[in-house]
């Protein structure tokens, strides 16, 4: 019988589990470059919020063999700029030992097609047959029909999420997607939590705990009274969170 | 068929055995054969409130360990038919309730028993688990304040996705909301939430609302379920649920508060 797991589980002094995170990667080309850091500089302040302790890997794959510096000392900069490095991918041979012995994880290098930034106009662009098409797939919503409970949490992964019923204190709603409650919102509604900023929240009644889009959020404290217990969408615009009445007709 | 029902708060002290007791000698008083399990291992105060503390031999756990037969462990209630009471064990803890263990004992009482309530301890740790897990009703017991509300809410949404039947998929456990240690005067005062603020929160049907009453120490300290005190706003308040419970229609009582005269007015002011 499950239950019982997991009760065993709850009282285990340790769970074990996986989980996947979005981390950045800082390309590494010429780190001896008098440039470096003063145009990492710039970078950095231009959302010192953003990136603020974040966690990085450090890219070494465009290093030629032949490169000599030192890396702890190159690790101590970076993190002087409040960037943290955890990681790292590729490099010569050397590079990839001085980064261990400074406590740097090697980070599997299954990685993306790369960024071509910069670069110039692409030749094939004109040719439609030699473009990469993405195929956009529908991925239907998530749809809750009974009311959240204090304590649950529901996760719309990469798709929207529809709750027919209330949302209570204490409970938590998240999707990558927009939030739609047509209930009461009295819990935490999280939309757009992989970074879309262009997601929303819509609710019939606003008594939420916290709302959020991409990240920035406003707590119960910050809702006006006059959005208080009205129909309200939460969207961001230039990077602030606003609120609107829904009209209702 | 017998029916399984769970008397159960998450939050603590706020009337489940209170209203265990009183629930189960209710539908005893109707006819209707019941036994009342306390799951609160460890504590046991059923027990008391039943007033046949000093007639427990075997309990609850001696059963599920197979060191006592599940009837040398039943206490026959003195004054009312058909009512059984299951004591719980003072000296073990919650861990002696083991998944199979609680569902053979429960097995063997719904071949016997019309209902089967099970007084759920604080907690949504195993204990409280045990005593849901294999429920087809749920009985809400929640004080008209926020942690309590807030703590049934919880409970509601672990009967929807721990419960047998949830994670069965069978139809889901069926929800009433038992609203205790209700002081009109107080929530008049704002000091307490109304019946429809926690309505309005928890959004299941309403049982019933048992005031605030002297009527439940007093009763409980004689060792007797509060319901056989039929002179009490309490125990009438319990026998209207119980009425309803079973499908009569019986209007809400005790929700507002009462006119006094200026007799009783000037005895509360000495109070
Ligand atoms: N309607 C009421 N009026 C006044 N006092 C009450 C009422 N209901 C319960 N009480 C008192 O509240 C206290 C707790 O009641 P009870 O033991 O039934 O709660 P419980 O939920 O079973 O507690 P626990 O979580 O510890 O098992 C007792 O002292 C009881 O007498
Ligand atoms: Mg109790």
């Amino acid at each position: 019988m499950s239950s019982a797991n997991q009760v065993a589980e709850r009282d285990a002094p340790f769970q074990l589990r996986g989980n996947s995170f979005t981390m950045m990667v800082l390309k590494v080309n010429a780190p001896n470059s008098q440039d470096f850091f003063p145009q990492l500089n710039v970078k950095v302040r231009q959302a010192p919020n953003f990136f603020r302790n974040a966690p990085v890997v450090l890219d070494f794959d465009e290093l030629p063999d032949t490169v000599v510096f030192d890396l702890a000392a190159f690790v101590a900069q970076v993190r002087a700029h409040h960037l943290l490095p955890v990681g790292f991918q590729g490099g010569p041979r050397p590079v990839q030992e001085a980064a261990l012995a400074a406590g740097l994880t090697p980070m599997p290098t299954g990685r993306a097609a790369k960024l071509e930034v910069a670069k110039g106009p692409d030749p094939r662009a004109a040719n439609p047959a030699a473009t990469v098409t993405i195929e956009v797939v529908h991925r239907p919503a998530v749809v809750v029909t009974e009311p959240v409970r204090s304590g649950m949490q529901v996760y719309a992964e990469k798709t929207d999420l529809i709750i027919t019923a209330s949302v209570s204190p204490g409970a938590e709603l998240l999707a990558d997607g927009n939030i739609h409650v047509y209930g009461a919102l009295r819990g935490r509604a999280l939309a757009g939590v992989s970074g879309d900023i262009n997601a929303r929240v819509f609710c019939h009644s606003l008594e939420a705990e916290v709302v959020s889009v991409a990240g920035i959020y406003r707590v119960s404290e910050d809702i006006g009274s006059d959005f208080f217990k009205k129909p309200v969408q939460v969207f961001l615009r230039e990077g602030v969170l606003r609120m609107d009445l829904l009209k209702t007709v | 068929m017998s029916k399984i029902i769970v008397m159960t708060s998450g939050k603590g002290g706020v009337g489940k055995t209170t209203s265990s007791a009183a629930f189960a000698t209710g539908l005893a008083l109707r006819g209707f054969k019941t036994v009342v399990i306390d799951f609160d291992v460890g504590l046991r105060n059923l027990d008391l409130v039943m007033g046949c503390e000093r007639r427990v031999v075997f309990d609850f756990i001696n059963v599920i360990n197979g060191e006592a037969k599940l009837s040398q462990a039943l206490i026959k209630d003195k004054r009312i038919d058909n009512l059984y009471i299951l004591p719980t064990s003072q000296t073990r803890d919650k861990d002696a309730l083991t998944p199979a263990g609680v569902e053979r004992v429960l097995n063997d009482l719904s071949k016997e028993f019309d209902y089967i309530l099970c007084d759920s301890p604080a907690g949504i740790e195993r204990g409280a688990l045990m005593s849901l897990y294999f429920a087809d009703h749920a009985i809400i017991v929640t004080n008209p304040e926020v942690s309590s509300v807030r703590d049934s809410d919880r409970i509601l949404g672990v009967l929807a996705s721990r419960s047998r039947r949830a994670e069965q998929g069978l139809e889901p456990v069926t929800q009433q909301l038992l609203l205790t240690r209700y002081d009109p005067e107080r929530v008049e005062r704002g000091e307490m939430l109304k019946v429809d603020d926690v309505l309005e929160i928890l959004a299941i049907p309403l049982l019933g609302v048992i005031p605030e009453s002297q009527a439940v120490l007093r009763a409980s300290n004689v060792g007797m379920p509060v319901i056989l005190d039929e002179a009490s706003n309490a125990g009438q308040a319990y026998t209207d649920a119980v009425g309803r419970f079973l499908g009569d229609e019986i209007e809400h009582r005790f929700v507002s508060p009462q006119k006094k005269g200026l007799f009783s007015r000037l005895l509360r002011r000495s109070a």
